[in-house]
């Protein structure tokens, strides 16, 4: 009896300046059969569908349960994290192909460490004086943590990043992710006092007014943050700021 | 003199805290990770991080605290480190939470603390169910800004392969692989502390990361530093089963009020919400009336291999029990364990709103580790061990919520210490032995590019994880770790017939994964002989054949060196100055 197999096409490219090419593969299925599970199979047994030894896909993985961001990749033609992406709920041939916005290295892995240069550039962390004890933090309600904890959920993945129109070479939007943390930051009692120095980091080119708009980053997010919702409110934000800065110079 | 610098491998919880006290105090950090550190294994922990800060009114404290860690590590731990831990507790949740951890929040705005298994106390903070991602994060942020200060150098994409030792033996800097071009090099410190993480590939599937491998360990245990308790491995009682992982259904499931049950007729074919409560047997609150569902994890894992191994109960026949959340209404359960509802719903395909999650036991953490002093040190001076890497904080058995707890703690110590060793330390003669190490390393990763033979790492790699679930897990019988020893000495024998399908030299990651596949053979020799050589059953290590925990012979740290012929063993007394060691009853009256 033939076990059922499952179809898979992944573009391969042996460094950034080889040429891509697709292979294709047949692997046996397994119930609850996800597309990393596919990369470890390929790795056991490094052989196309028509039997031509090839080598193991360069990838990123490492949880395996959609919380350390590392698998992003675009499979049929979609961005989102591999470990969660079940074979069952795809269609066959299953293609999978690099992100499409960041530097490529090899295969489906790519260099996607713009996001944490954007991360410092808008100082997203809180100006703690110091790790010595200093007492309890600042009190916060319920309902500020409930709005709060959906922005930390953030899993730098950078599909929000990979879908914008807008993230591009010519633009140099930040992109989504990084305007989230800004909200993130600047919400909390003592985080806010960078939150000047953070709006006035994404004012002008590559700021926060390159978004169109387009909403892709909040059907996309993995984590479901409330990304327009914070593009939003720290538009206005970076608004206010800069009238204030223009009066009061 | 110059400032210190100082080396961390490992960019978990336990990496940057070390870091976070170092630039603090002024010193400067080279920072190795194999992932950028934002994706490190740490983010995995779900239910919480302990501390008695008793904000419930209970009369929590953190004596209360050092007792149910040491109870519920079955007497093994040292106790001076472990005391000292607790009582820094209270005071590390209030610098997580002014770092701006969004934890979980009273009405009045103060922290709200859940229970966890092992204790009778509300005494997790949490938020949601993503702790560990939001404790990681919050210290990535201050490593970040550490960072753009130039106190910290980060070397995401490495991988550690050895320490450099000068002919003294001691430790002077480290060699590293630079995943993506291959580059082989070596780097100078003063200090070098390993926060290495967990060892779970050596099971194959854990609910640890791809990354855990505990290569980074092995490495050094091979160049001499004594491995400790290595025999003792955490076998978590709620996972998902799965084809890659095993995705850990946290501990949180069951503070919150979850219940753990099985069928009591084992051919019942209905769905698990049609089954009549009078119909379920709710095995851990029957045998343990007192902890109920929050028994220790060694417990209530030894309890669900009772029920399907021994009473042939299950789900439909499948080696599974049902964790059930579904009697606690929607919004709290959202609130309070958004994070893993999702994963078992993504994965499973399920909604634990709505239906009781199936679930089963997989291994979890290493409670063993390098052998450090209370300074965290190891044998080899100079080199530092934090974390889960290393073995001393929680004996035999892990309680949950105190891993990160660990980690953080030791990290802090760590940084001022690895300061202080280096303002001591004598100058090294020569060059500290780097030209040499770099040659040594070199010819290694020679040998293996061109290595011709029919051994596929990853075939080799999925036996070695059967045999050690199969004879180094829940259960244990000195005929199945021996076979389980034999086995290992027949892979590493294979092993020198390793051939690589990618030779090239840029990312390639089958290249790195053959390197680390070496060293978990190794160290998976110390955990099989280990537990061979322990003939009692003392937390989460359990044999059947000698059922009682036996003070008078294992109240002692196992030591495990490196020869050539295999791992060599001693044993060291325990530190039990202020607890003393009592039978281990959860299943008693009081």
């Amino acid at each position: 009896m033939a076990n059922k197999t499952v179809q898979f096409e992944i573009k391969r490219q042996s460094s950034p300046d080889a040429p891509a090419v697709w292979e294709s593969y047949e692997l046996e299925w397994r119930p609850g059969m996800n597309v990393t599970t596919a990369m470890m199979d390929i790795a056991a047994n490094p052989v196309t569908a028509s039997g031509k030894p090839t080598t193991p896909v360069t990838y990123d993985s490492n949880c395996l349960e959609e919380i350390c961001g590392s698998c992003a990749m675009r499979i049929n033609g979609k961005a989102r994290m591999a470990c969660s992406a079940l074979v069952d709920n795809l269609e066959q041939p299953i293609r999978v192909e690099p992100l499409s916005k960041f530097p490529l290295v090899r295969d489906l892995q790519v260099d996607r460490s713009v996001l944490f240069e954007n991360l410092k550039a808008v100082k997203a962390w809180i100006p703690i004086d110091g790790t010595y004890d200093l007492g309890a933090g600042p009190r916060v309600t319920p309902q500020q943590q409930e709005v709060n904890y959906p922005l930390s959920n953030c899993i730098s993945c950078t599909c929000c990043m990979e879908v914008c129109p807008q993230f591009n070479e010519k633009t140099g939007f930040v992109g989504a992710a990084t305007i989230a943390q800004v909200k993130l930051f600047n919400n909390h009692p003592t985080g806010k006092v960078l939150k000047e120095e953070r709006l006035r980091a994404l004012a002008g080119d590559g700021g926060i007014q390159e978004c169109g708009f387009a909403q892709n980053c909040v059907e996309v997010c993995p984590k479901k943050l409330p990304l327009t919702n914070a593009i939003s409110d720290i538009s206005r934000d970076v608004l206010l700021q800069a009238a204030r800065d223009f009066l009061g110079r | 003199m110059a400032t210190p610098r100082i080396i961390v491998v490992g960019g978990g919880l336990a990496g940057l805290s070390a870091v976070i006290k170092i630039a603090e105090a002024g010193g400067t950090v080279d920072l190795f990770s194999i992932v950028p550190v934002k994706r490190s294994h740490s983010v995995c922990a779900q239910g919480g991080i302990n501390a008695a800060k008793n904000l419930k009114g209970e009369g929590d404290t953190t004596y209360k605290h050092f007792d149910d860690t040491i109870y519920g590590g079955d007497f093994l731990a040292n106790q001076t480190p472990v005391k000292a831990m607790c009582e820094a507790a209270p005071a590390i949740i209030d610098l997580l939470d002014r770092m701006g951890v969004p934890f979980n929040r009273t009405p009045e705005g103060l922290l709200d603390f859940r229970r966890f298994g092992g204790t009778l106390y509300n005494r997790t903070a949490f938020a949601g169910a993503t702790t560990g991602q939001q404790l990681l994060y919050a210290l990535d942020e201050q490593v970040r800004r550490y960072e753009s200060e130039g106190k910290v150098t980060k070397y995401e994409g490495w991988e550690f392969l050895s320490a450099v030792l000068d002919s003294k033996g001691v430790a002077r800097g480290i060699t590293a692989l630079d995943l993506r071009t291959m580059e082989l090099r070596s780097f100078a410190a003063d200090a070098i502390i390993l926060a290495t993480g967990g060892i779970g590939a050596i099971f194959g599937k854990s609910t640890n990361s791809v990354v855990c491998t505990g290569s980074a360990q092995s490495a050094v245990f091979q160049q001499g530093v004594t491995y400790a308790n290595g025999e003792f491995i955490q076998v978590h009682p709620t996972c998902i089963p799965g084809e890659d992982k095993l995705r850990l259904m946290s501990e949180s499931a069951r503070g919150e009020g979850g219940r753990v049950w099985v069928p009591r007729n084992p051919s019942d074919k209905r769905a698990g919400k049609q089954i009549p409560e009078a119909e379920r047997f709710y095995f851990l609150e029957e045998w343990y009336p007192k902890y109920g569902n929050l028994v220790p994890r060694d417990i209530a894992t030894r309890a669900i291999h009772k029920v399907v191994y021994e009473n042939h109960l299950g789900i439909d026949g499948q080696p599974m029990v049902y964790l059930d959340l579904t009697h606690i209404d929607r919004a709290t359960l959202d609130r309070k364990l958004g994070g893993i509802l999702d994963i078992y719903e993504k994965f499973v395909g399920d909604d634990p709103h709505d239906v009781p999650m199936k679930i089963f036991p997989g291994v979890h953490y290493t409670m063993g580790g390098l052998w450090v002093d209370f300074n965290q040190m190891t044998n080899i001076p100079g080199l530092f061990a934090i974390g889960e890497c290393e073995y001393q904080y929680h004996g035999a058995n892990r309680l949950g919520a105190n891993s990160l707890l660990s980690c953080i703690y030791a990290g802090f110590i760590s940084g001022p210490n690895a300061l202080s060793y280096s303002k001591n330390a004598a100058a090294q003669d020569g060059d500290g032995g780097h030209a040499a190490e770099v040659t040594r390393q070199a010819a290694i990763n020679a040998k293996l590019l061109k290595n011709e033979g029919a051994e596929n790492p990853f075939k080799l790699w999925r036996e070695l994880g059967d045999t050690m679930t199969k004879h180094a897990t829940v259960i244990r019988y000195n005929k199945g770790l021996k076979q389980a020893d034999e086995k290992i000495v027949e892979l590493l024998d294979r092993y020198k017939n390793v051939s690589l399908a990618d030779r090239s030299q840029w990312a390639n990651t089958s290249f790195a994964f053959a390197r680390q596949l070496k060293n978990m053979l190794e160290l998976a020799r110390v955990i099989a002989q280990g537990a061979t050589l322990r003939d009692e059953s003392r937390g989460a290590h359990y044999k059947p054949d000698f059922p009682e925990r036996n003070d008078e012979r294992f109240l002692k740290t196992t030591k495990a060196s490196f020869t050539d012929s295999g791992p060599r063993f001693e044993y060291e007394e325990v530190d039990t100055q202020f607890i003393k060691p009592r039978p281990r009853r959860y299943d008693a009256a009081n």
